[in-house]
């Protein structure tokens, strides 16, 4: 789960990458609406996390663009205002949801969890699919009885197969789920982490579609 | 006083005095009037009874038995008249009726005269008639003419004394009415809320009351702008003080949730630089909310001497940066309009952001030129449009992410103008830092 992060604080807002790095999420961080602007046009999030107070204007006016242009994305606002006008105007300014500064990493990432299964159309955290119960609060799951621990790069890469079952995801595109800008792209990663996917849930669990990448089984 | 009860009392004491002042002038008129006119009376009168006298019409008595004289009283002015007629031996030859047996009047002289008699003041007019030698005298009382001028003095007092009350009242209702706006200004002053600040309602407003209402606007609007400030520097400080906070527990919360010592070890690092910098936002709030309500008490300062204790306050921190320090103050005392407080805390924190924006290795340099301070860095300097709003609460340049709180300069700024100085930031020339300079007037 790919997430942009737009704090201009550089403490929190490497806390935030690193912690939300913790939480299974990969986090970009970036300092200005500028940037966040840059950011947005070139790559693909799934979320934001978003500060209202930035060096070069209101977070809320970021938003309110992205709303105007039609774009879905999940956003969680953060802010240090926190007095309900001005909470009402972030909610009604297209804002998912609203955290007050200071907050909780765990209550963060279980926020951001909730909006982006709600912007999928789900409704309980849990994914199904298979036979596998897969829990993105815990980066666990659960396949017949058993119970499955994935290292966070594998359930990356299961997640992001099971959020679209029977959808065929490029190896490319898995690669900008996994790795933020910081980090080097090593090659083969994708295929080591399927290959390590495989020997816990069995081979015919993700499916590899010969030069266009890969998907889950169809069910049966 | 109320304003009403005041014009009230003026309105009604002028239309009592000028009502009395009329009364008195046309009871001296008439008074005067009165008198000419029955003065003539008299005269008539005494002339007519001796000219009767003399055509024999008039038959007087021998032996000075009183005769009758035909001035027979009018029905209106009944003993208003009355004669007699002395012989000028001094008998009385005849009388009216009604008219007192003693002489009217003492005087020997023809013409008129007052006297009293029997308690009665009469006005008197003797003609004597030598031919005959008689002496008549007419008179009337006084008394009489005092009554004819209360009657009309009276005349005017009555409805005086009834139309008077009703005029206060129709006064003190109109001076209400008259003074109906100036209520509904109050009434909306009064109903007003105290977080409102909006303009007060337009629609009629007389002219004598549009330069008050006008004022009050003005008041409104400019409450309006510091209460707008005070709150933008409120939800600003909450900001300024809650996003590092966020950062601390965010970093708490990785330093115990790592596993990775690295990682674990980077999380205590950042919380050790979240807490100092947090330290200094802290401090430099308070200092300017000092520097805002510091006592105006004049002082003097030896800027080599403040210099010194500025560097020394701040050398752990230019240590920690390799900043070295070039201070050339000098060791004659300023004097200060104000207290030295606020020259400490423009120049200290002129130097510490100084420090903070010059590369490892640097220099600041502060020295003097008559009364103006400078400090110099060597750091990137300040682009145009930041310098032009550098004065600005929290505003930080884009290189001092993470550094400054952005009140340093706001601090100076304000220290500056309460003491009557000011804070010029010249454009910085391409590669020889930002410089600011301290102008203290004198």
């Amino acid at each position: 789960m790919r997430i942009l992060i737009v704090e201009d604080d550089p403490v929190l807002s490497e806390g935030l990458s690193v912690g939300l790095g913790l939480q299974g999420f990969t986090a970009d961080p970036v300092g200005t609406l500028a940037d966040a602007r840059a950011a947005l046009a070139d790559c693909a999030f799934e979320g934001m996390v978003l500060d209202v107070m930035l060096p070069d204007g209101s977070g809320l006016d970021l938003l309110a663009e992205l709303r105007r242009a039609g774009s879905a994305l999940p956003v969680l606002v953060l802010t240090a205002r926190d007095q309900l006008r001005d909470r009402v105007q972030g909610l009604d300014g297209g804002a998912d949801d609203y955290l007050g500064k200071p907050f909780d990493l765990e209550e963060l990432a279980a926020r951001l969890r909730a909006i982006l299964r709600r912007a999928e159309g789900r409704p309980t955290a849990l994914l199904r699919w298979n036979g596998l119960d897969l829990d993105p609060a815990r980066m666990t799951g659960r396949l017949d009885g058993r119970d499955l621990a994935f290292s966070r790069r594998e359930f990356a890469v299961l997640h992001a197969l099971m959020e679209r079952p029977g959808q065929i995801l490029s190896k490319s595109a898995l690669e900008e789920r996994l790795y933020g800008w910081q980090e080097e792209v090593e090659s083969n990663a994708v295929e080591v982490h399927v290959h390590h996917l495989r020997a816990k849930l069995g081979r015919a669990f993700i499916e590899t579609v010969r030069g266009l990448g890969y998907r889950v089984a169809a069910e049966g | 006083m109320s304003l009403r009860l005041r014009l009230f009392l003026i309105l009604v004491l002028a239309t009592g005095l000028v009502w009395t002042s009329a009364v008195v002038w046309i009871e001296r008129s008439t008074r005067a009037e009165v008198q000419r006119v029955l003065d003539a009376r008299l005269a008539e009168a005494a002339r007519m009874v001796s000219s009767l006298l003399s055509d024999r019409r008039i038959a007087m008595a021998e032996g000075g038995a009183p005769v009758a004289v035909p001035l027979q009283p009018h029905p209106d002015y009944q003993h208003q008249l009355s004669c007699q007629i002395w012989s000028l031996q001094g008998t009385l030859v005849g009388r009216s009726e009604g008219a007192p047996d003693s002489e009217l009047t003492g005087a020997a002289e023809p013409g008129y005269s007052e006297s009293s008699v029997g308690g009665e003041r009469w006005r008197v007019f003797t003609v004597q008639n030598e031919a005959l030698g008689v002496r008549v005298m007419v008179g009337d009382s006084l008394t009489v003419r005092e009554g004819l001028v209360a009657d009309v003095r009276d005349g005017l007092l009555v409805p005086l004394a009834v139309v008077l009350p009703l005029l206060a009242g129709l006064i003190w209702v109109s001076v209400g009415q008259g003074l109906a706006p100036l209520d509904r200004l109050a009434g909306s002053l009064r109903a007003r809320d105290p977080s409102e600040t909006g303009p007060l309602p337009q629609g009629e407003v007389p002219a004598e009351i549009r330069p008050v209402q006008r004022a009050l606007d003005g008041l409104f609007a400019r409450l309006a702008k510091a209460r707008e400030a005070e709150r933008d520097f409120t939800a600003f400080a909450a900001h300024e003080l809650k996003t590092p906070l966020a950062g601390l527990r965010m970093q708490a919360q990785i330093a115990r949730m790592a596993q990775d010592g690295a990682v674990r070890d980077r999380a205590l690092r950042a919380i050790e630089t979240s807490v100092d910098r947090t330290d200094r936002l802290v401090r430099q709030m308070l200092e300017l909310a000092a520097v805002d309500r510091a006592a105006p008490t004049p002082g003097e300062v030896v800027p080599h001497r403040l210099g010194e204790e500025i560097c020394a306050g701040l050398a752990p921190l230019a240590e920690a940066r390799g900043v070295t320090f070039d201070m050339r103050l000098d060791h004659a005392p300023l004097a200060l309009r104000s207290s030295p407080f606020l020259l400490q805390a423009a120049l200290r924190n002129l130097v510490e952001n100084a420090v903070l924006a010059s590369p490892g290795g640097g220099v600041v340099r502060v020295w003097q030129r008559g009364a103006v301070l400078l400090v110099q860095d060597e750091g990137p300097g300040m682009p145009a449009p930041l310098r032009a709003r550098a004065t600005e609460r929290f505003l930080r340049g884009p290189g001092a992410a993470g550094q400054g709180s952005g009140l340093g300069l706001a601090i100076a700024d304000v220290a500056m103008e309460r003491l009557g100085g000011a804070l010029v930031l010249p454009a910085a020339l391409p590669g020889h830092g930002q410089r600011a300079e301290l102008h203290l007037p004198g």
